[in-house]
């Protein structure tokens, strides 16, 4: 069990920016996501998107975003335990325990939930019989690629992850690429190598079509895929890999007890608490009246949420309000000179 | 206003008045029309506002840019007629559009 004064489940731009505003006020916090990264939605969504109302950044992109909301954390070294997803939050003599789904365990009096829209899942196949072989024959991430090694994949998808993966694996494997249309989306090197592959009779791409059943028993043998004609075709395969990209889920939070309205947490917009006293929301999660689902807004509730925290994991300090600009005990934080 | 007629995958329709400038899927959302979940909230980044609409209502609408067909590839079970709602924004010309949500949304 690690002992915080805040956990921070979320690390899109509200869970980083909520690590500042604890951070010069000298309490240590630990953020906790689901992703492989730092970012959330800026990240994962839209990275090269531009953001036009960041105030004073009259442009930046989401990746750009992150970067430069991670600079601004760096004097308070926090930790990220990232692809983890919080569990279980349960109450302990007025502080909240935590568990991820590596089973690592945090106590700290206050959590701020910044989770967005949820934890981002990849987005699985939607026929039903591929559940079944999920994680045998169908996989949504490659973790090693020498399971596939002289294999038979079929690879679904038109995105970058697909083409990347049917050309890494195809050195070794023979890929089919299968997709609903016939554009791909993917960088044009990607797409002129996924090409040449093709031509040399490397790789074999299937399109405009899309799986209509699997057949096997404990693992796959084949599957068959509808083209948009209605011409069926077998394929041999041993695994099939996946790339529909990542939908957001609410998971876990649902059952903490908190008032929810649809898949949004209501808060008390003077601090940002929810009904569990030292449980925070802030960000796209929370619901208040007025409530914008905007990153501005997010940064402004946990700068307030950031007070309330204080207040519980300092009980016997009195909280006092200081400005950046002229606090030394910031900027000592901050470790600027 | 325009009407805007949602139809269930069940096929139970539900035809609102929807003001001129929001999106079909703002339309669902604040009228709390189930089947479209917008998680994004619009910009085109998750593909839960997935709608297919009739033949004769998706040659009168504007062309999908890249970023919503590159979108639609990610959405559950995607057709010829599947649109992003968060795209389709209500004018007088589609007054009586009808949209079909699928299944589930992810």
């Amino acid at each position: 069990m690690i002992n915080v004064d805040v956990i921070i489940i979320g690390a899109g731009p509200v869970g980083i920016f909520a690590v500042h505003q604890l951070g010069i006020k000298g309490l240590k916090a630990v953020v906790i996501d689901n992703l492989d990264k730092a970012g959330g939605q800026c990240i994962e969504l839209y990275p090269e998107k531009p953001i036009y109302d960041i105030p004073a950044v009259p442009e930046c992109t989401g990746e750009e975003l992150t970067v430069r909301l991670l600079e601004q954390i760096k004097p308070f070294k926090t930790e990220f335990i990232l692809n983890e997803r919080v569990e279980e939050v349960k109450e302990s003599n007025n502080n909240w325990e935590i568990k991820t789904s590596a089973n690592k365990k945090f106590k700290a009096p206050n959590i701020i939930i910044a989770g967005g829209v949820g934890s981002f899942e990849p987005r699985k196949l939607s026929l039903k019989e591929a559940e079944k072989f999920e994680e045998k024959s169908v996989f949504y991430s490659v973790k090693n690629k020498e399971d596939f090694k002289n294999k038979n994949l079929s690879i679904f998808g038109g995105g970058d992850s697909a083409l990347d993966w049917a050309l890494e694996l195809s050195k070794f494997s023979k890929v089919t690429l299968i997709h609903r249309r016939d554009e791909f989306r993917g960088a044009p090197h990607t797409l002129e190598e996924i090409k040449k592959l093709q031509s040399k009779g490397k790789l074999s791409i299937k399109t405009p079509c899309q799986l209509v059943s699997i057949e096997g028993d404990d693992t796959i043998k084949s599957i068959s895929i509808k083209y948009d004609d209605g011409k069926i075709e077998k394929i041999q395969t041993d695994f099939i890999l996946s790339f529909f990209g990542l939908i957001m889920k609410l998971g876990p939070i649902a059952e903490w007890g908190l008032n929810m309205d649809k898949k949004t947490i209501n808060v008390n917009p003077e601090n940002f608490e929810t009904n569990k006293k030292g449980i925070f929301a802030a960000g796209d999660i929370c619901n208040y009246p007025g409530k914008l689902k905007l990153i501005l807004s997010g940064f402004h509730e946990v700068a307030l949420a950031s007070v309330e925290c204080f207040k519980r994991a300092r009980p016997n300090e009195k909280y006092r309000f200081e400005f950046t600009t002229s606090s030394k005990t910031i900027q000592d934080r901050l470790g600027k000179k | 206003m325009p009407k805007i007629t949602y139809i269930s995958h069940k096929g139970e329709k539900k035809t609102l008045n929807i003001e001129k400038g929001l999106t079909v899927m703002e339309g669902a959302v604040q009228n709390n029309v189930p089947g479209i979940d917008a998680d994004c909230g619009g910009s085109m980044a998750c593909a839960t506002c997935h709608v297919y609409v009739s033949e004769k209502w998706f040659n009168k609408l504007p062309k999908a840019e890249d970023g919503e067909v590159d979108m639609i590839d990610m959405a559950y079970e995607p057709k010829k007629n599947s649109r992003l709602s968060c795209q389709l924004i209500i004018t007088e010309e589609l007054d009586g559009l009808e949209v079909t949500t699928p299944e589930k949304q992810s």
